[in-house]
């Protein structure tokens, strides 16, 4: 009962933070179809930025939380505009090809600039320590990473199902052409949800941290699993890459706890399984 | 050949058949120059063009399935180090220590590979494929490490020991043996791929590159052409991780990871995707300015490429050798 319940308690975590990371990846995937490689170095990009500012200048994690996302943002916001802009509708190698040479670049920029060392980031003292919920104590962190999961997914839903611009994104999704006749100026709802992306995308690192460490490969490592969950959910679908990420948050935690020697091995069999019965991933919809 | 050339594709009309025998007598006898050139040039360093050969072998069966077939994968690998542990477990745990059987055993587990992988990959298209790509090459990795008994895991498979080629020529400490033997593998290898692209069946894989649903309506397979190329890249591949596995007589869980596919598939990229000749121009490049630059930082090393991969995709998409192969057919236009 206590690993069960120490299993679904990480397995949430994780997914959850999958998903504040990956959700801004499926949005863009499905809004502009560019197999998005860098998604993973613009959390890694945050990461580094609230390491610096929490631990470096010492300032507050919200602070921290804050820089971070808008720092990132600034970054990427010249790279959608000058590199990202030319492969919309490019053949995917190409898309590919770009996405990783980016990838690359902000690795070993990372490496040079910061070294090859492993960067915390120091907690405030609220989010250290277990928390008693009653008949159980979880890690503060742990519980804070699930709220802010809950919270972007409500905050996303509400944005997208709700507002004037999540209107027009959705238009832009279904159809560009017909959204930009009908006065959606869709370069502007692209350049916008691709900085939410971004900015999503550093939230995720930041408060992940403490279960992806960051460290110059982090770009490489995990680029693959936020492929994995927006290829299972689904691209541009936001319940599909909530279900994907609890889902292969559970597989790859339960293997973990459960047969550790074998690694990798069933979450990428779990993977090979599911788009092998679904391509267009759970809930994709079909062209 | 010529019926081919009826359909309104944009292929290229190819040159009379007699012209395309010359063309590919010219492509071999410069690959034997350079080959010649660069036993003498870098007498020293015969180890690093050995690994080359190997390489090209392997970014040959990637053009195959990517540039002629248009499928785009990041987990190639799993061909190439299927091969290369096939020989090695053969060698090291069966015995079979002959090198041309230590290859064409090597090829064997690269087509058998190139089956699964390819049934597997083609399953999904664009994202999913990818995905499933990747997927594909992380599990073979981790059966390689978990198979430790037979792989030897993460500390690499070692006493592989070849025998002398046909009896008469011994591997010696310089590597000659080696460069010479893989030298003339690429070459035959070289050969009979030329063939196969030029063949009706590699008309059909670039005509399924183009359009799927147009060949399909045709009346041809889309499906099956597409695995019968992915046996064939196995076996290619296979021959050059067999080979890779004989010449340095040691085979790593390297040769199964996700980079060494990425690399792959800069490197072909780089040289110009559907065209043999960019594989092979691809790979002494990439190889070449790898072992000037990462000599000195490797974490530089990675930021070139990048940067590096970033301007092919902008400037030069057809890659260099097919960029420089625009310009001078530009340049005989206008000399005309």
């Amino acid at each position: 009962m206590q690993t069960f319940f120490s299993i679904g308690v990480d397995a949430l975590a994780y997914g959850m933070i999958l998903f504040v990371i990956s959700i801004g990846l499926s949005v863009t995937m499905g809004l502009m179809r560019v197999v998005n490689l860098a998604h993973g170095a613009f959390a890694m990009i945050g990461g580094y930025i609230a390491s610096y500012a929490a631990r470096d200048l010492g300032l507050a994690y919200g602070v921290a939380v804050i820089l971070a996302v808008a720092g990132t943002i600034i970054i990427a916001v010249p790279l959608e505009r000058f590199l990202y802009r030319r492969i919309y509708g490019a053949p995917e190698l190409t898309q590919v090809l770009m996405t990783i040479g980016i990838t690359f670049c902000v690795i070993g920029i990372a490496n040079y600039v910061f070294g090859p060392t492993l960067k915390t980031i120091p907690l405030p003292s609220e989010l250290q320590g277990p928390v008693d919920i009653g008949f159980r104590t979880i890690a503060a962190h742990k519980l804070f990473a699930i709220s802010c999961g809950i919270g972007v997914a409500f905050a996303l839903w509400y944005l997208i199902e709700r507002t004037s611009f999540g209107v027009k994104l959705r238009a832009s999704v279904d159809n560009t052409a017909m959204a930009a006749a009908l006065g959606v100026r869709t370069k502007i709802v692209y350049a916008a949800s691709f900085a939410l992306a971004v900015g999503l995308a550093a939230f995720g690192g930041v408060i992940g941290a403490e279960l992806l460490p960051v460290e110059p490969y982090y770009a490489l490592r995990y680029m693959v699993t936020f492929l994995v969950v927006v290829s299972v959910g689904g691209a541009g679908s936001i319940p599909g890459a909530l279900i994907a990420c609890l889902l292969l948050g559970a597989i790859d935690t339960t293997g973990r706890y459960l047969v550790p020697e074998y690694g990798e091995f069933f979450f990428y069999l779990a993977v090979i399984a599911i788009v092998w019965v679904f391509p267009r991933g759970l809930m994709g919809r079909a062209k | 050949m010529t019926i081919s050339n009826t359909s309104a594709t944009p292929i290229r009309p190819l040159a009379g058949v007699g012209n395309n025998w010359l063309r590919d007598l010219a492509g071999i006898a410069i690959i034997l120059a350079a080959a010649v050139a660069g036993y003498f040039l870098f007498p020293n360093n015969l180890a690093l063009l050995t690994r080359m050969i190997a390489i090209m072998l392997f970014v040959l069966s990637l053009d195959l399935v990517t540039g002629y077939c248009g499928v785009a994968t990041l987990g190639h690998a799993a061909l190439f180090g299927s091969g290369a542990y096939a020989a090695g477990i053969a060698a090291a745990h069966f015995g079979i220590t002959e090198p041309l059987t230590m290859v064409a055993i090597g090829a064997l587990g690269g087509a058998i590979a190139g089956l699964v992988s390819g049934v597997v990959i083609l399953r999904g298209h664009g994202l999913a494929q990818l995905v499933l790509s990747i997927a594909i090459i992380h599990l073979f990795h981790e059966a390689a490490n978990k198979a430790s008994a037979y792989t030897g895991g993460s500390d690499g498979l070692a006493g592989i020991s070849p025998e002398p080629i046909l009896g008469l020529f011994a591997f010696d400490l310089w590597g000659r043996t080696a460069y010479v033997f893989g030298i003339i593998l690429l070459v035959v290898i070289f050969f009979l791929l030329r063939i196969l692209v030029r063949s009706p069946f590699g008309m059909l894989c670039r005509g399924i590159r183009q359009d799927p649903v147009r060949v399909s309506a045709m009346g041809a397979s889309v499906k099956s052409t597409l695995l019968k190329m992915y046996v064939i890249s196995g076996l290619v591949a296979g021959v050059g991780g067999g080979f890779n596995a004989v010449s340095t007589q040691v085979v790593g869980l390297d040769s199964l990871s996700f980079t060494n596919s990425a690399e792959a598939l800069v490197m072909l990229v780089l040289g110009g995707t559907g065209t043999l000749y960019g594989a092979l121009i691809g790979t002494i490049v990439f190889i070449g300015v790898e072992d000037l630059v990462s000599a000195a930082n490797p974490f530089h090393w990675l930021t070139i490429v990048g940067a590096l991969l970033i301007a092919v995709v902008l400037f030069a998409p057809k890659g260099l050798y097919g960029t420089a192969a625009a310009i001078i057919e530009r340049y005989r236009k206008d000399g005309r």
